[in-house]
């Protein structure tokens, strides 16, 4: 196969890695020197970038390597025509000037020789464009996958649903587990900070994964650099791309497209795992969603529904609410002391949570949390902070939410 | 020195102005001089480049390290977003029709521009626009944070500011169409006798395929907005997926303006370093027909090229290739551009005062981001750094590296003409190497982070990156402060200070520009020229 040539001409090259390691060397050096000691313990992350990583990253797909070959093949191209150029035009600088007295031509046309810089820049082009081209169209394949995964993107955090295979109708939200004061530095960061979840997407070793990608808010993008996959979520629309990772491990990647406040803050982390991992992860799962189902039915007491609900808003509600529940006025108001949903009769806060309030960032959790889990952050936000005791309906049923549905 | 007319007078005691010539605040506000509009066309964008360049260092400064320190995410974004904005409609491209005002009458022996008092008109609006973008901090909720393309749904989140910013860019936008029917007509229906539009200075040609540009694309911007804003506030759903919009409708209505925009900001500084280069060469251009060609190669290419910026939207394998090749082809025109001035310096007779110095600057640099340029045409390689620093990189080494340091070069080319002064030029020299080093410091190591996978428009990063995000703020605040050198220089000049120029300073100029005294009396070209 032409791609695996491709690819095993890019591995098979070790002047680029020693080349490559010299160069990272040297400039690794100079700037752990500038930096000082405060980034000094940082190790390369597992799946993720390596300190002050030069080039791509290794990759660990197909597509991945041929990415990296393409790109050798384009720098090494253009930096031979960049030392051409510019070593006719340094030679000119040094020896052409006046103060060595030399005296200009006068010649300023020369058919034949624009011709030629015309002519040849073209074929390189089509050279260059030709081994791209087979990848274009292998990147875009994404048909006979063994496993097909949709992911949706919120904001600001991944949705998962497996669509067939052994973990069928599994699904689960992938949010940062990077603890708020790493970020605010009041604790040490990790190695892994800002590109680790609670959820981990898993996935088989060597099988064809397809992931068709969406978004329920705004514009995010999916993108796994050793996978060599980017795909843009787009709210509303189906986009499909694939990946076979062809060894086991944890790789990471963050949300290429800006999504508003928390961009930073929705890493993707891919666990890939044998098949048989896999299989027993899926059963697993599976056993666990049976449990854990909610039943609508059951009336909940304001205890449980308040313990329940604290959880749920720290998941979704409290990167604009904020955990005090004061908002961040005006793009994000305030539910502490809110009279116009909170501390008011509960079929408005319902809609709200519900539907959200299209043309603002107050987002649609119909899809994302069931009624359950929205009866519970309702009652929570109504007898949390200064809300306790005051306005109409203090207990939300789960059912009150089906009623709405 | 070769002058053709007497050096030494000053221009207020000439012959053929002084007798119309309006004082105080009137001359300004009711300006038609295309001089002096030239001029508050210039300190404006000098004044928008320092505004961009604070918000552009107060960034750096949040990404000195990992974590939060100075800036929450929403303001991050509302900088990210403004400095986008006022680089390029504040910035860059009413610094290029500055020039184009100053320069272009002088090139071709026009007395003036064709539109006196709409070339008025269409300055006036840029301090409107700019104080909407200013002011839109100071409004609830502040500036939009949707990033400087404004795509949709994210832009119709944000709050009134999105509105602010969408007015400015329609007043900007009006402003730019103006200007380019001031220029268009100016150079097609002013040029002295015996001026044939193949005898005219490169500068007046990549103006006159920059201005049809404009008239092309800037009302496709101003659809793309209105769209925004009727989808805010009136009902509609153009990117609403819910209600039967498509929310990549914007993108692609956004880069059909946005790819040619690259080349409104580049082909006038293509048009300076042409000047430069064979006047410090002392030797003609080489190959000034096909700088001509290749400058409208370029623009035609840059409509058929929009959707490269759109690879990672998902298109279908075809539309991906399609957009790949043309975009390729693209480097073919620009690199004959850059092989036609190494090939003009060849066997010249080369000196190296600072307009050539950042005319080389240029095409040394540019070239660079030219290459990466290239690199992300592929659509696979554009795929992986995709909206990472990689991309960030590549566009500042163009813009910066590129269309900024043209004008410099040509803003040390010509002030002696608008000023009547040379500048220091061991300050000039010295400002153009603490820009060129520090430019180089600021952007190189992006190349690295977003090869490594470093997103672009991050408040926060994983602390693998922080070596290079450190080195970069270092550079970004040495590039600023080198920026004071720069302004000093000119206000000296302006102040009359220096060495008076010479008619024609620079041994090697050619062109109109230089048959009149230094500085340009008030009124030039009354009787046109004979050129022949």
């Amino acid at each position: 196969m032409r791609l695996t040539t491709i690819s095993s001409f890019g591995e098979g090259t070790p002047y680029f890695e020693v080349s490559m390691k010299k160069l990272r060397g040297v400039l690794g050096t100079s700037a752990m020197l500038m930096a000082g000691a405060a980034s000094a313990q940082v190790q390369d992350m597992p799946g993720g970038p390596r300190v002050n990583q030069l080039n791509l990253p290794p990759g660990v797909t197909e597509i991945a390597n041929d990415i990296m070959w393409l790109h050798w093949m384009l720098l090494i191209i253009c930096t031979v025509i960049f030392i051409g150029v510019f070593g006719v035009m340094f030679y000119s600088i040094l020896m052409h000037r006046k103060s060595r007295g030399f005296k200009a031509s006068k010649f300023h046309e020369h058919v034949g020789v624009e011709v030629a810089w015309t002519v040849i820049p073209f074929l390189i082009v089509i050279a260059m464009a030709l081994p791209a081209t087979r990848t274009v169209v292998a990147m875009k394949d994404t048909s006979s996958a063994d496993l097909t995964i949709k992911a949706t993107g919120y904001q600001w955090k991944w949705g998962y649903e497996y669509l067939d295979g052994p973990a069928k109708d599994v699904s689960f939200l992938s949010t940062l587990s990077t603890p708020r004061s790493q970020i605010m530095g009041t604790e040490q960061r990790t190695d892994t900070y800002l590109m680790e979840v609670d959820n981990e997407l898993v996935v088989p070793v060597n099988k064809k994964v397809r992931v068709i990608v969406t978004a329920a808010d705004v514009i995010h993008s999916w993108m796994v650099p050793d996978f060599g996959v980017k795909q843009d979520a787009i709210p509303g629309f189906l986009r499909d791309t694939w990946f076979r990772a062809t060894k086991t491990g944890t790789y990471r990647g963050q949300c290429a497209e800006l999504c508003g406040k928390d961009h930073a803050f929705m890493p993707i982390v891919v666990r890939v795992v044998t098949q048989e991992e896999f299989d027993a992860w899926a059963a697993e799962q599976k056993k666990a969603l049976a449990s854990a189902a909610d039943d609508p039915t059951k009336e909940w007491t304001k205890e449980e529904l308040i313990a329940r609900g604290e959880t749920v808003y720290g998941a979704n509600c409290v990167a604009c609410h904020q955990a005090n529940g004061k908002g961040m006025p005006p793009t994000f108001p305030p539910l502490d002391g809110d009279e116009k949903y909170v501390l008011a009769p509960k079929k408005g806060q319902i809609d709200t949570v519900l539907n959200g309030h299209p043309g603002t960032a107050m987002a649609a959790f119909r899809d994302q949390l069931n009624d359950v889990e929205i009866a519970a952050v309702i009652t929570y936000t109504r007898n949390a902070w200064s809300n306790a005791g005051n306005g109409p309906d203090p207990v939300v049923q789960p059912a009150d939410v089906s009623a709405q549905r | 020195m070769s002058s053709v007319t007497a050096d030494h007078v000053p221009a207020s005691h000439g012959h053929d102005d002084h007798h119309d010539m309006p004082h105080g605040w009137r001359r300004w506000l009711f300006a038609t001089n295309h001089k002096d509009i030239g001029t508050m066309y210039l300190i404006f964008s000098f004044l928008m480049l320092l505004e961009g360049g604070v918000l552009a260092l107060l960034l750096r400064t949040e990404l000195f390290a990992p974590g939060l320190q100075f800036f929450q995410p929403e303001l991050f974004n509302q900088f990210t977003t403004m400095h986008g904005l006022i680089m390029i409609f504040g910035a860059i491209m009413p610094a290029f029709v500055g020039f184009a005002n100053w320069m272009i009458p002088l090139q071709i022996g026009a007395s003036d521009m064709a539109f006196a008092r709409m070339n008025n008109f269409s300055f006036w609006l840029l301090p409107v626009g700019a104080t909407l973008f200013t002011a839109s901090f100071f409004v609830p909720g502040g500036a939009t944070a949707s990033g400087w393309t404004m795509y949709a749904p994210l832009s119709l989140q944000m709050g009134p500011g999105m509105d602010f910013a969408i007015f400015a860019v329609h007043i900007l936008g009006a402003s730019s169409i103006m200007g380019a029917i001031n220029i268009i007509v100016t150079i097609l229906g002013m040029r002295a006798p015996g001026m044939t539009l193949m005898k005219m200075p490169l500068f007046c040609w990549t103006w006159l395929i920059t201005a049809y540009l404009l008239i092309a694309v800037m009302p496709v911007l101003a659809a793309a907005v209105t769209m925004l804003l009727t989808d805010r506030h009136f009902g509609t759903a153009f990117f609403n997926a819910a209600a039967g919009g498509d929310p990549v409708l914007y993108q692609h209505v956004f880069w059909f303006f946005g790819h040619p925009e690259v080349y409104i900001m580049i082909l006038p500084a293509f048009g300076i370093v042409s000047a430069i280069v064979p006047a410090f060469s002392r030797k003609p251009l080489f190959g000034y027909a096909s700088m001509v060609y290749a400058t409208a190669a370029i623009a035609i290419l840059s409509f058929l090229v929009w959707a490269h910026h759109m690879f990672a939207t998902g298109m279908p394998v075809t539309g991906q290739l399609y957009f790949m090749y043309a975009t390729m082809l693209i480097s073919i025109p620009t690199g004959v551009k850059i092989f036609n001035w190494v090939a003009t310096m060849w066997r010249g007779s080369l000196t190296f005062e600072t307009p050539m110095l950042f005319a080389i600057g240029f095409i040394f640099v540019f070239t660079i981001g030219g290459f990466t340029g290239l690199i992300l045409a592929v659509a696979p390689i554009d795929i992986a750094v995709h909206d990472t620093y990689y991309v960030v990189a590549h566009f500042h080494y163009v813009l910066v590296a590129g269309s900024l340091f043209a004008l410099f070069g040509g803003a040390y080319y010509w002030l002696p003409k608008w000023t009547g002064r040379m500048y220091d030029e061991r300050l000039g020299k010295l400002h153009f190497w603490s820009t060129m080093i520090s430019f180089n410091i600021t952007f190189f190591p992006m190349h690295f982070l977003g090869l490594a996978g470093m997103p672009r428009r991050y408040v926060d990063y994983a602390s693998q990156f922080t070596d290079f995000h450190q080195i970069a703020t270092i550079g970004a605040f040495w590039f600023g402060l080198s920026q004071i050198i720069f302004m000093y220089v000119v206000l000296k000049a302006y102040a009359g200070k220096g060495e008076p120029a010479a008619a024609k300073p620079w041994e090697g100029a050619e062109g109109l520009e230089w048959t009149v005294p230094s500085p340009a009396p008030f009124h030039t070209f009354v009787t046109p020229p004979v050129v022949k």
